[in-house]
């Protein structure tokens, strides 16, 4: 019998139907009647108000199972059952937690189909994608942190577990997320409350399944699955110590608002808007593979997504020809089809937003190009997008789009390339294509991203942190920076809340008060001069026992302004070598060494003697200690399993305000101040209310020590209102604030403006006399922030 | 909110913007590239710019030819159709130091008869044309090839030219592939000097392919590059140029004899060699994978790097060749097991 199926195929040479057979996946769903409750405790529970919520397959539309809409009771039942398990868990001995998350890892590996096909129905992703990437990277994020709960104890001695911990996950890599919130968190022994996304619950569920296989104690790990109302239940729940979040960066701010009142540590995960920048001399070929990969996996729908292409102009034509060339070769189509490359976008909500920004673009002055590739008659697709004639005036080049859309634009020369990749609000990824290991490390250490990959685009690994600079959000995950999230210093666990100040008596003796004052005349210190404060006002400094000891300037928002201009023209600074650096801090000791007791003694006044000398005498050590910590506090080279050189570096933030705490004026100055300086960054701080007249004898010190103008600044005045100017500028990168709890909540709230990381001490009082408090590694770790730079080489 | 209307690519358009290098000689189109008709290769003046541009990006080139097999893949009935259709691109080959008249008639007996009568008929493909494309020797069996296969449209194809080292003095190179051709070649499969490639002397080797090929005739010429020899994906990319402007029909791999063969990396570079040839002068070279294949599963890894990188065109026997013998016993038992269900016995079908 002949048959004309195979000879019509034969001629054609199409690929045909490869359909992934989800049969083992609906049977899953089906074991649970296709309708989940929560897993708290070890089992699975009804929803507290008994709603549930539909979740479908967005390439047909077709709702797949319903899953419990938490409410505030639900997560409040799943808080109290991972509070429940803390103590239990946090018994077990390193190892036993690192057998559970390696037989996590194992338990992924043996259901991986099972899960990369349930991945693939309820979020649209290609059956390749969840297959060969998606579920591959959870296995080795379990392994990875199997190693770290092993570890522990010997890595980070002086750590503890920060107790019951939130996460709230989306919904492009569901089960993704779950591996990045929920290895590291078990690893470093807390408990968890993960809220998966509500659009891709299912996998999470799975997940949950997987937990109680191996036995995990319940408790341990607890889903509740919903809406926004039910993260932001989580977000605010009194009992949960941190918060760990992947989003968008609207509501990473709201979550910052939203803990600004608590201790919650709070690691945020945001959007991007990522350049790819593709040099002349780069393989161009390879490039348009790393676009592929760049902003075509996941249909765009990736925060790290390459979705500013960056072309110099000597190449654009040619780049712009391959680049269509290849994507007519894209297939669009059912996400369990295994040649399909582009599936279906997670949600008409989604797909609504696309369409309306690739409009706006297009109405902006953008050319839309998509190639003539099918699309499905049902579900909801959308075909690979290049836009063209976009500029940096462009929404479609400011806004991330989160779909299957590139913006392309071009550039002349290196510089230009770096200043159009660094004109974001964000700063999350990078690519960077050139052949000359000059160029692209050079563009790559000069780009503002957590993670810039030359020649190469979208690799991930459990060993190299992951995370973004300014609005792409704070924290790392991945890496030993990624285990820091989950951990806390024994030390700062017991320190004790920072009393208020009791309000100085005045009493007078003017004919003291004034020779007091002409001796002692301090002004503001901004780019290297001393200034008179804008406001042509003064304080009174008194000491302990209400003696007017000078008067300092009041400052105000302007000085705070110039303060934090003169410090963004000195962020030379922070290219300058650690040597240069170290020499700078060890000249400031011997300085303060000559002035010891001058300085000795007018501090004598506020805190008494024995204090004042302590200060002085530890100010030097401190000054000691960073010039020595400058040039060794390190990168890391990674070890992912690829052939790359994946190198972690330390970067200076940028500008920090530093808010001084009221106890120790000289060494809580100088420990907080020197660590961010030591990285790098520009200070603006203002100095310790107590006795803000240390300021005359830093601005003399500096002055004489070489610090170049603007590298640290400093503005006396009120540390509420300035405080206040410096967390809502939004040219200021970090705040340190020290202080009592109110002050720590300010700075918080306020941040959320531009995302600034914030650290402060949480009200507590830290005993800066010690140099296990207060100074070191703890101080380093907020004062850099971590690149990691991936280099695949091979000729 | 209006969803934008996407502009459609007209490539011809796109492409015809982009510079033709010296189109000599004739324009006869041979096949199509993005929708362009492009001619028969007859060479063009060596440019060194264009050696000298070339940029390889090792790592980059080995993620995508892994990512391209994950991407690819053909089931069922379209895979039966693939499978022929490797066959169809097939140089059935014996290239050993105990080859014999007899061996080399067996082989083309083989060639004539892929496919046994008894799985066509359990696919259902009695009609279809399914030969190898091409039969491959030693110049000392051209003759017996010739005559074996007369009458039937296999082609015969001859490593002459001091095959596998090819360091005999040029002309001695010359000769025998003007043997070969008198004695009924259709194919030259000749091996450049890899040291011409090490020394980065472009001329000579520029001038080494064009003497093959003039001295090819109306032979096909294609050109080995010795891929495993060259050992960087650089040294690849810029030989393959360098034939394709000297003339060459097709450009090969490798000999088969050397340490590494045909890689997926090194196919996807030679393909994108030639589609950038194709791009700037309008004429189509051949490709052809030799050397080490042994499974059916990399006759499809190749068909679908051909179909993904240069398109329908590099599917057909008239650009795509596949250097083999042992695969096609694989291909068979494929193929059977398509029509019955059962995994199939290599002693069920019939020695090549």
């Amino acid at each position: 019998m002949a048959n004309t199926s195979v000879a019509e195929k034969f001629r054609s040479m199409e690929y045909g139907a490869a359909p992934e057979d989800p049969h083992n996946s609906l049977v899953w769903l089906d074991r649970f009647g296709r309708r989940f409750g929560h897993f708290i405790g070890g089992k699975w529970r009804a929803p507290a108000q008994g709603r549930y919520f539909a979740t479908a397959d967005p390439s047909t539309g077709e709702k797949i199972a319903e899953v419990a809409a938490g409410s505030a009771a639900d997560v409040n039942a799943a808080v109290k059952a991972a509070r429940a398990a803390l103590p239990h868990w946090q018994a077990l001995t390193p190892h036993a937690r690192a057998r559970f998350l390696y037989a996590l890892a194992r338990q992924v590996q043996k259901h991986s189909r099972r899960l990369a096909v349930l991945e693939t129905l309820d979020n649209g992703k290609p059956i390749r994608e969840s297959r060969d990437i998606d579920i591959p990277l959870v296995a080795r994020h379990f392994y990875y942190h199997a190693g770290w709960a092993q570890l522990l104890e010997r890595e980070f001695p002086d750590y503890r577990p920060r107790g019951v911990v939130g996460q709230i996950i989306p919904w492009n890599f569901p089960l993704l997320m779950v591996a990045w919130k929920i290895a590291p968190a078990l690893a470093a022994g807390n408990t968890v409350v993960l809220k998966p996304a509500e659009f891709t619950p299912l996998t999470a569920l799975a997940f949950a399944e997987l937990c109680s296989e191996v036995g995990l104690p319940p408790g341990v790990v607890n889903i509740v699955t919903g809406d926004g109302k039910t993260g932001a239940a989580l977000v605010v729940h009194p009992d949960v110590d941190k918060i760990a979040f992947t989003g968008s960066t609207e509501v990473g701010r709201a979550i910052r608002r939203a803990t600004a009142d608590s201790h919650k540590k709070l690691s945020l995960e945001l959007g991007g808007k990522s350049p790819f920048v593709v040099f002349e001399d780069a393989d161009l070929d390879s490039a348009v593979e790393g676009l592929v990969d760049g902003i075509w996996l996941n249909q765009g729908q990736v925060c790290c997504a390459g979705s500013r292409l960056l072309m110099q102009e000597s190449i654009a034509v040619p780049l712009t020809k391959k680049l269509q060339v290849r994507m007519a070769a894209l297939r669009v189509g059912a996400p369990l089809d295994k040649t399909t490359d582009i599936g279906a976008i997670v949600a008409r909500v989604q797909l609504e937003r696309i369409e309306g920004l690739v409009a706006q673009g297009v109405a902006e002055g953008a050319s839309c190009w998509q190639p003539d590739v099918p699309l499905p008659a049902r579900g909801l697709f959308y075909r690979p997008t290049l836009l063209t004639n976009v500029h940096p005036t462009s929404v479609v080049a400011r806004t991330e789009i989160f779909g299957p859309v590139l913006a392309a634009m071009t550039f002349r020369t290196p510089a230009e390339a770096v200043e159009l990749a660094n004109n974001t609000a964000y700063g999350l990824a990078a690519s960077v294509w050139s052949e000359s290991v000059n160029v692209a490390l050079q563009v790559a250490a000069q780009i503002k991203a957590g993670v810039v990959w030359v020649n190469s685009t979208n690799m991930f690994d459990a060993a190299c942190g992951f995370g973004g600079y300014r609005e792409s959000g704070f924290g790392r995950e991945g890496g030993r920076e990624g285990m820091r999230e989950y951990l806390e210093p024994v030390w700062l666990l017991k320190a004790p809340p920072l009393r208020a100040r009791a309000a100085r008596s005045r009493r007078r003796t003017q004919a003291a008060d004034a020779a007091r004052v002409i001796d002692r005349t301090v002004k503001l210190y901004i780019g290297g001069k001393q200034v008179r404060p804008d406001s042509g006002y003064s304080l009174e400094c008194r000491s302990s026992t209400g003696a007017l000891l000078g008067e300092t300037p009041l400052g105000n928002r302007k000085d705070i302004r110039n303060a934090v201009e003169a410090a963004r023209r000195a962020q030379q600074w922070g290219s300058a070598t650690t040597h240069q650096r170290a020499q700078v801090l060890y000249y400031a000791a011997e300085n303060l060494t000559q002035r010891g007791q001058d300085v000795t003694a007018r501090l004598a006044a506020v805190v008494g003697r024995k204090q004042a000398a302590e200060e002085v005498r530890l100010g030097v050590e401190r000054l000691f200690a960073y010039a020595a910590w400058a040039d060794k506090y390190e990168g890391v080279v990674h070890s992912p399993p690829f052939r790359s050189i994946s190198v972690a570096m330390n970067e200076a933030i940028g500008t920090a305000g530093v808010i001084c705490p009221p106890e120790a004026p000289l060494l809580g100055f100088l420990s907080l101040v020197l660590p961010l300086v030591t990285a790098g960054n520009c200070v603006v701080a203002v100095p310790s209310e107590s006795y803000p007249l240390i300021a005359g004898d830093l601005y003399q010190l500096f002055d004489t020590s070489d610090v170049p103008g603007g590298v640290i600044n400093l503005v006396t005045g009120r540390p509420g209102e300035l405080l206040q100017v410096l967390a809502e500028h939004d040219d200021v990168d970090a705040i340190w604030c020290y202080g009592e709890e109110k002050l720590c909540a300010v700075a918080k709230r306020l941040s959320a403006g531009n995302l600034k990381q914030v650290w402060t001490n949480e009200g507590r009082r830290i005993n800066f006399f010690s140099a296990r408090e207060g100074e070191g590694r703890w101080y380093l770790d907020h004062a850099f922030q971590v690149k990691n730079i991936w280099v695949p080489y091979g000729e | 909110m209006t969803p934008p209307t996407p502009q459609r690519l007209e490539l011809r358009e796109q492409m015809a913007e982009l510079p033709l290098v010296a189109p000599t000689g004739q324009r006869e189109p041979v096949m199509q590239l993005q929708g362009r008709a492009l001619g028969v290769n007859t060479g063009v003046p060596l440019n060194l710019d264009w050696i000298d541009g070339v940029r390889i990006n090792t790592s980059a080139v080995e993620r995508r030819a892994a990512t391209l097999l994950a991407r690819r893949t053909v089931k069922k009935d379209w895979q039966v159709a693939w499978l022929l259709r490797a066959i169809t691109c097939m140089d059935l080959t014996t290239l050993a130091g105990d080859d014999s008249d007899e061996r080399v008639r067996r082989l083309c007996a083989k060639a004539m008869q892929p496919v046994s009568g008894s799985v066509k008929a359990l696919l259902g493909i009695d009609e279809l044309p399914v030969k190898v494309a091409a039969v491959c020797v030693y110049h000392l069996f051209v003759e017996t090839a010739r005559r074996a296969l007369r009458g039937t449209p296999i082609r015969v194809a001859a490593v002459s030219a001091g095959f596998p080292a090819g360091l005999n003095a040029l002309t001695e190179r010359l000769a025998e592939i003007r043997h070969s051709v008198e004695a009924g070649a259709d194919e030259i499969d000749v091996v450049i000097t890899r040291a011409h490639v090490f020394a980065g002397e472009w001329q000579r080797l520029y001038d080494e392919v064009a003497a093959f090929k003039e001295a090819c005739g109306k032979a096909h010429c294609k050109v080995i590059l010795g891929s495993g020899d060259l050992a960087t994906l650089r040294n690849v990319a810029r030989a393959s140029l360098v034939a394709m402007m000297a003339g060459a029909d097709f450009i090969k791999t490798s000999t088969g004899k050397e340490a590494v063969n045909a890689t997926l990396p090194v196919g996807l570079v030679m393909a994108r060699a030639i589609r950038e040839y194709c791009e700037r002068t309008g004429m189509a070279v051949g490709f052809k994978p030799a050397g080490g294949f042994r499974s059916a599963r990399q006759s499809l890894d190749w068909l679908a790097l051909m179909k993904e990188e240069l398109g329908q065109g590099w599917l057909e026997p008239r650009l795509f060749r596949i250097g083999a013998s042992s695969m096609l016993g694989d291909i068979e038992r494929q193929l059977e097991f398509h029509g019955s269900g059962r995994y199939s016995a290599s002693y069920h079908h019939p020695l090549a």
